[in-house]
């Protein structure tokens, strides 16, 4: 059996391979958004003074780094409905399931990453910011967040490619999500290389674009008046200054 | 002269009594006690220098009258008010941070380090005091903004970054983010040692003619010939405490304290 190109490039323009490059990416996007969430709170429970918020943290982090995602998956799509009646109703898609579960998992893992952001910022930071009379919600939305950003967004980059990818655990849970459109390809016609090369250019283009997406957002945080284009070289000196 | 211990407090504030007061303050860290019992006044308009050694407390003395930390023991009063506690029958009782940000607006402080937010442009850091405290609309505080930064002479630099910035002209910018809060008192931080030595002029030059316009100011500084220019009052702080306090032809041409004398005589 040879690689047949035709078949290929059909399954390359074939809505179903669309359609599950779209549920992959927007899986990935929602539980992205809900793990910055979950851990940023955690990420403050682990930088608070209280024992209380500290311990719930430090127990999150642990509890969600220790199980593999594959099972929480398949714990919330199969256990909690047996728990919950509330989970048997219809509104409970593998799509809600999926993002869900991904979304709590990485939520430890970026937890870690917002906490070390933070960690990172200059103490005096904060201090010009209280000195000037700011609540400590305005220290931290107007001061520290919009620097531990910068420092949060390489690794988060990662993190987002890396859930582009878990995305496809969800097919233990029925979601046709862009390996599974694959899969269920290969399983009628047995044409492996075909379905899986498709395969392997959606997740290069995705990860292309993303990849852009970062290197754009990154741009946004360089802080100079200068050309935005220019990229920022690790031999300039920093804080000093640089001459006018 | 030297302090004659704690005086009484006055019930109802005049413009003769003092802007910002400070009575039996102590501070420990650790096992450490860094401040003894610090008595000190400033009155409206004045300007004193604060010296010392390092470690001898004087920065741990304006962080705690900047509201940034609590006081061991002691009060602090602006304008004859207590600040940074709330008085109870059972005694005063430290103020949560969300009650302390509203009581720092009108202490303004400068940083050894200058402490710019590098995510904000030069006129935006003058700004967010203004906009994020006050509440102040947009257009409005940029104007303040920049007519603040015209007066420590960088108007020119508004659309710059911290990092595009010499070390001068961040501390200058400094200077103009806790002067456009108009605030009571401003307190400086070793402002200029952070500096490169050709850098430190320029900012002592913004700080004696915001003196000579009549800002109440607490300068800790190790710049002797500066205190002794600018300063109405220059204090000798020491181990905690204020060993000498007198005018500054008194406190450098004829000091009373022998701790005065060892101290001038390695700085001179």
């Amino acid at each position: 059996m040879e690689f047949d190109v035709n078949i290929f490039v059909q399954q390359l323009v074939n809505p179903s391979y669309v359609s599950g490059a779209f549920l992959s990416v927007a899986v990935a996007v929602l539980s992205l958004i809900l793990a910055t969430a979950i851990g940023f709170a955690v990420a403050l429970g682990r930088t608070s003074r209280s024992r209380i918020a500290q311990g719930v943290a430090g127990i999150y982090t642990w509890f969600f780094r220790a199980i593999p995602a594959l099972l929480v998956l398949l714990i919330i799509w199969n256990a909690l409905p047996q728990l919950f009646p509330v989970l048997r109703q219809d509104w409970f898609s593998p799509f809600i399931a999926a993002f869900i579960g991904l979304g709590i998992v990485e939520a430890a893992f970026m937890a870690e990453i917002i906490r070390s952001a933070l960690l990172s910022i200059d103490e005096g930071q904060a201090l010009a910011g209280r000195a000037l009379g700011m609540s400590p919600v305005k220290v931290m939305l107007k001061v520290v967040l919009p620097q531990a950003i910068r420092t949060a967004l390489p690794p988060t980059g990662n993190e987002f490619i890396g859930l582009v990818k878990f995305s496809s655990l969800a097919s233990v849970i029925s979601l046709q999500e862009l390996l599974t459109t694959a899969q269920v390809g290969v399983n009628i016609t047995f044409r492996y290389a075909e379905y899986y090369a498709a395969a392997i250019v959606y997740y290069l283009i995705i990860v292309s674009l993303l990849t852009l997406l970062q290197s754009y957002v990154e741009k946004k945080f360089v802080w100079t008046s200068r050309s935005k284009s220019k990229k920022p070289s690790i031999l300039e000196p920093v804080g000093q200054g640089v001459q006018p | 002269m030297t302090h004659s211990g704690p005086e009484p407090m006055p019930e109802t504030w005049s413009t003769n009594d003092p802007v910002l007061s400070v009575r039996n303050l102590h501070k420990s860290y650790q096992d450490q006690h860094v401040l003894r019992g610090v008595e000190f006044d400033i009155h409206q308009g004045q300007v004193k220098a604060v010296l010392g050694p390092s470690g001898s407390g004087k920065s741990t003395m304006l962080r705690l009258m900047a509201l940034l930390e609590p006081a061991d023991d002691g009060e602090i009063r602006l304008r004859g008010r207590r600040i940074g506690v709330r008085e109870k029958a059972n005694g005063a009782v430290a103020l949560p941070e969300r009650e302390l940000a509203k009581e720092r607006r009108n202490i303004g402080m400068v940083f050894q380090k200058f402490n710019l937010f590098p995510h904000l442009t030069a006129c935006r850091n003058v700004m967010l005091g203004l906009t994020s405290v006050k509440g102040i609309h947009h257009k409005e505080a940029e104007e303040q903004a920049m007519a603040m930064l015209q007066r420590v002479g960088l108007s020119h630099r508004a659309g710059h970054f911290p990092s595009e910035l010499s070390g001068g002209q961040q501390q200058r910018v400094a200077i103009a983010r806790a002067l456009v809060m108009n605030p009571d008192v401003l307190l400086f931080d070793e402002p200029t040692s952070a500096l490169d030595p050709e850098l430190v002029g320029e900012v002592l030059d913004v700080m004696e003619s915001l003196a000579n316009d009549g800002m109440t100011m607490i300068v800790v500084t190790h710049e002797v010939r500066f205190a002794r220019r600018v300063a109405d009052e220059v204090t000798l702080f020491d181990s905690g405490v204020i060993v000498e306090q007198a005018t500054p032809d008194e406190f450098f041409d004829n000091p009373q304290h022998q701790r005065t004398r060892k101290f001038l005589s390695h700085v001179h």
